[in-house]
């Protein structure tokens, strides 16, 4: 027995060890290929030549020249304005999505509400809710209410709430239901069995679950002023139609500084409710 | 209360007494909170203007508004042809131009999500603790990814807009920065949990660090890093489909445009869109998803 027969035999036996086959080698190279030929008609078709990249380029460096350092500018007012009006939306759009949420939460939970049909399209009508933008809902609250933060509000509660009884409803789902049964065996109702049995494990989940989107929407609500919804968003849009770069920079520090310190301060919240005397209930 | 003093045993009467501190302590404790939440509700109402008045002012108005946004879609005539008022063809009658626009918004984001993760995939081997080269290296790669991803895509794209000029060039170019220092930071995370027995055998053969990254570290994390990429076009879309609002390209452009002039049933045509086809490339880029991560772990 001759090793190179034997190879051959393998080969035949089991291609698949030996690397790709010729076939699949033609089927990566046209998918390579394919591949290349989007890239390039892509860059085309958007503009990418090397004059406008390096135009664009060399118009970022003058404009980062500018940026330092950052000044906060003569309507520094205006700006810490606009900073503590992007929290209070993000605060006020979650607390109100956190507290519609809650009976939205029950009603798209499997355990609470049997009724499929009323289940499915609750949260069929909530992912649509979710599928559109933040900032699409601020341009439209923006033409309905008028401009300012009020806008922004609606816009944070109405996509939040979508999202926030979605995971309310998958919290609720996945809470014990020993202790209801134990609350149902006492002679309680169905709404005591909720209140005393299900509501005492999801309440830490819920506020936690809260705070995360506070954190999260004084992200976005510091750029929902871009389209009017007030905030610190319209100060920094204005500024750089303006082309004051020097106070843009300003603004993106306070920025990051003031979600770094919301972070900050809503992680200690958080710890201290879930670990601390929330957990004795739970 | 009475039932355990009426025992009168001590041992009753002393958890008793405990048992109705720990409640007062609590009860306290709830108030307190409630004081505070309530203050800071107060203040926060107070500071962007949500009075109950104007918003009790604003709700019907907001009724109005998304009811005229509503198509006027009548029963009789749903599949008339698109000069019919109350047809699905009239209430879509720039269907081929939409969507045109919703293919160009996504490929800015798959370009985006491409140039993005390039970026990200160069800049993650310096950025993961176990593998950096030098602390000051792996300092300098995680700040810098830190600062990409801080600044929200929107801002960049208004200072892009400004540099590249208006179109979907500075759209891309702001999502693909963002998406750099996102999708660095989870490779980083991906390579920081990865096996290093492979880099020390690649290391102990002689190769270098370059080496050691491509042919041990990237084959193992290639999989995470396939799946952040899609999960990353997911999220692109979306933003690529409201980077226009602030001049930078895709159907954003023309969103905006209708909402300004208040076109109404535009406004639900085109959000219809772009909800279906997020939707469309969620479903098709979560299979996709767990088809590489099987594969490829199958293949490990």
């Amino acid at each position: 027995m001759n090793a190179p027969a034997n190879v051959a035999m393998w080969r035949e036996r089991m291609p698949a060890a030996f690397g790709a086959t010729p076939s699949q080698r033609a089927l990566r190279s046209v998918g390579w290929a394919a591949f290349a030929v989007w890239l390039v008609g892509a860059l085309w078709y958007f503009g990418f030549t090397p004059q406008r990249l390096w135009n664009g380029l060399s118009g970022l460096a003058t404009i980062v020249r500018l940026m330092i350092p950052p000044s906060p500018g003569e309507l520094w007012v205006d700006i810490l304005k606009g900073m503590a009006e992007s929290v209070a939306m993000a605060f006020l759009g979650t607390f109100m999505a956190a507290l519609v949420a809650i009976p939205l939460g029950f009603l798209g939970a499997r355990n609470i509400v049997t009724s499929v049909l009323l289940r499915f399209s609750l949260r069929r009508l909530l992912d649509g809710f979710r599928g559109v933008d933040q900032l699409i809902w601020a341009l439209a609250y923006v033409r309905a209410v008028g401009l300012g933060p009020l806008a922004g509000v609606l816009a944070i509660f109405t996509t939040d709430t979508a999202v926030i009884a979605k995971l309310y409803a998958e919290a609720i789902e996945n809470a014990e239901k020993r202790q209801a049964e134990g609350v149902i065996a006492a002679g309680g109702g169905r709404l005591a069995a909720i209140r005393f049995g299900v509501l005492p494990q999801v309440a830490p989940v819920m506020l936690a679950q809260a705070l995360y989107f506070f954190e999260s929407n004084t992200r976005s609500a510091a750029i929902l002023g871009v389209v009017g919804a007030g905030g610190i968003g319209l100060q920094i849009a204005e500024r750089i139609r303006v082309r004051h770069w020097d106070e843009v920079a300003f603004i993106i520090l306070l920025m990051i500084v003031t979600v770094a310190i919301i972070d900050t301060l809503s992680g200690r919240v958080r710890r201290r409710l879930i670990g601390g005397p929330l957990n004795v209930d739970a | 209360m009475s039932a355990s003093y009426a025992t009168g045993l001590p041992a009753v009467i002393r958890g008793e007494e405990a048992y109705q501190a720990a409640r007062r302590e609590k009860r306290r404790q709830v108030l307190l909170g409630a004081a505070i939440l309530l203050a800071c509700l107060a203040v926060s109402a107070w500071v962007s203007e949500a009075r109950p008045s104007t918003l009790w002012a604003g709700l019907p108005r907001i009724g109005e508004y998304f009811g005229k946004i509503l198509p006027d879609l009548r029963w009789h005539a749903l599949f008339a042809n698109a000069e019919t008022e109350g047809s699905i063809a009239f209430w879509l009658y720039r269907l081929p131009e939409w969507s045109w626009l919703i293919f160009e918004t996504a490929n800015m984001a798959a370009l985006a999500t491409l140039m993005g993760s390039a970026v990200a995939l160069l800049l993650c081997f310096p950025a993961s603790r176990n593998i950096a080269p030098s602390p000051l290296v792996y300092h300098l790669a995680r700040r810098s990814l830190e600062a990409m991803r801080t600044v929200p895509e929107i801002v960049y794209a208004l200072i892009f807009v400004w540099a590249f000029g208006v179109g979907p060039l500075a759209g891309i170019l702001a999502i693909a920065l963002h998406s750099a220092g996102a999708n660095g930071k989870l490779f980083a995370e991906a390579i920081e949990n990865a096996d290093l027995k492979a880099w020390e055998g690649v290391q102990s053969t002689g190769g270098s660090w370059v080496h050691a990254c491509r042919f041990a570290v990237l084959p193992q994390v290639l999989p995470n890093i396939l799946s952040y990429l899609l999960l990353r076009f997911e999220v692109n879309i979306r933003s690529a489909s409201v980077i226009g609002f602030v001049g930078a390209g895709g159907i954003g452009e023309e969103l905006y445009k209708v909402i300004s002039f208040n076109y109404y049933e535009e406004i639900s045509a085109i959000v219809l869109l772009i909800v279906l086809t997020v939707s469309c490339v969620d479903l098709v880029s979560e299979r996709l998803r767990h088809a590489a991560i099987g594969r490829l772990e199958a293949a490990r």
